[in-house]
């Protein structure tokens, strides 16, 4: 094994301190809306058994992210690279046997995440961008040309001033957008 | 069925890379009598941000269901994100006072109010299923594809969460193959087929959604299709776009063309290759062409 796997191993297998877990951070969770169930989370493993991105990697886990929710390890969840893997496919949210909506919970860890100064570059630039163009995407000047020469109608401008304000009210603008 | 009028969402990802899925919809969809009204303005549907703050998502996709409120018209999406997400917004706002009192709080701050009750969202296949209808869509098939085998691919958000979207099937979808087996072609099941493309991870992990999609594409080869079908401008960025990439990771040569629904129906109607914007696709599509 190499030593660079076998560091991963260890921190994986980090032991779990009683002191470090949050008793209380299910109920937090348990408030977001559509995270209701999370209590009601038996480990099954049915989530991570039929999820797509699962079969291809090996730290993804929701059915791990649920038990980890409900022990309230909350500073290991949000600090977790794993946590940004859900590709929201909604296949455990239609067969979780307690109707957790585990696509919930994850959006509900992701934003606290957020809230701490944790995001992933892509969603950055994404918030980034819908605050500066309206559109998720950048699209370049000569493409909105483009789409009009083939006789398709023009993209209209989206209303920066409206979406600058909704930012404003519900602080998004307060998500650190510069790079660490 | 005279009159079929929908407020068109265009949403971001098509007018940004996949245009040839709104060049091939907006065609199809005239020559079957359906008049699509452009939007003033939008914004984003929301979803790409419902990971940051979801009230930030709550009130972009609000926003954009009052200026169809406004229009008093039926939104039509291409894209099931767009769809998935108005429709969610749209039915929890309905169906959730206290909801929709918070987020109008928020939209009072631009002038705006969500009513609810007064419009629908529908992406592009459940409109042509449940509003235009197969027999129609059969009527305006003229060179019928017959001898094609094709697969299809549908899309995570047309589908699920069930308890939202309530089309179809999700464990088994049936309304995409239907449409298919309207041009006449003939759709194949392969494995895995209701799984994601892992599109929505691309920019977090790139592998996983590569290996994810090139098992669905040699899946789709394994039962010799000719052809993968989608309805989706982000399953079609991870299977057309991305295919060659994915090719380079496997080691292993796919050659499968990936054509949007409206695409294949177009060919079935009679339109050209060229207008259905098939030189547009990354994977050379035009070899299906000479099969019929």
């Amino acid at each position: 094994m190499s030593e660079k796997k076998q560091a991963t191993e260890t921190k994986l297998r980090r032991e779990i301190k009683m002191g470090d877990l949050d008793p209380k951070f299910k109920s937090e969770i348990s408030k977001v809306p559509g995270s209701e169930n999370i209590k009601l989370c038996f480990q099954c493993g049915t989530c991570t058994a039929d999820c797509p991105i699962a079969r291809f990697s090996e730290i993804y886990s929701p059915r791990k992210i649920m038990r980890m929710t409900q022990l309230g390890m909350k500073d290991r969840l949000l600090s977790s690279e794993s946590l940004w893997l859900c590709a929201a496919c909604f296949t455990c949210v239609d067969h979780c046997p307690q109707g957790v909506d585990i696509a919930s919970v994850v959006r509900a860890l992701r934003n606290m995440a957020v809230k701490e100064g944790i995001i992933p570059d892509v969603f950055r630039e994404l918030t980034n961008n819908i605050l500066k163009t309206g559109y998720a995407y950048r699209i370049p000047e000569l493409r909105l040309k483009n789409r009009v020469e083939k006789g398709l109608p023009p993209l209209p401008k989206a209303n920066l001033e409206d979406v600058s304000k909704l930012f404003d009210i519900i602080a998004v603008s307060k998500v650190k957008m510069e790079k660490k | 069925m005279a009159g079929l009028k929908y407020l068109l969402f265009l949403g971001c990802v098509i007018p940004y890379r996949i245009v040839s899925y709104e060049t091939s919809s907006r065609k199809v969809l005239e020559r079957l009598g359906v008049e699509l009204v452009e939007m003033p303005e939008f914004n984003c549907c929301g979803l790409p941000i419902d990971s940051v703050d979801h009230d930030a998502m709550l009130v972009l996709a609000a926003r954009n269901l009052c200026l169809a409120e406004q229009q008093n018209l039926n939104i039509l999406t291409l894209c099931p994100g767009c769809a998935g997400t108005l429709r969610k917004v749209n039915k929890s706002l309905q169906e959730d006072k206290k909801l929709k009192e918070r987020v109008n709080g928020f939209l009072k701050e631009i002038g705006m109010e969500f009513k609810g009750g007064k419009i629908a969202v529908r992406h592009l296949i459940q409109a042509l299923v449940e509003d235009v209808g197969l027999e129609r869509i059969k009527d305006a098939v003229v060179k019928p594809l017959t001898g094609l085998k094709v697969t299809e691919h549908n899309g995570c958000h047309v589908l699920r969460p069930a308890k939202y979207i309530g089309f179809d099937d999700p464990e088994n979808p049936v309304m995409l193959k239907r449409l298919i087996e309207a041009t006449g072609a003939e759709c194949l099941d392969y494995m895995y087929e209701t799984d994601c493309c892992g599109a929505p991870i691309i920019g977090v992990n790139d592998k996983i959604p590569l290996y994810l999609a090139g098992d669905k594409l040699r899946n789709v080869k394994a039962v010799n299709a000719q052809a993968l079908i989608t309805v989706c401008p982000f399953c079609h960025m991870m299977f057309d776009i991305n295919q060659p990439r994915i090719e380079r990771l496997l080691s292993e040569k796919f050659g499968i063309p990936v054509l949007h629904y409206p695409q294949l129906l177009g060919l079935a109607m009679g339109f050209t290759s060229k207008e259905m914007a098939l030189e547009e696709l990354r994977v050379d599509a035009t070899k299906i062409l000479s099969t019929n």
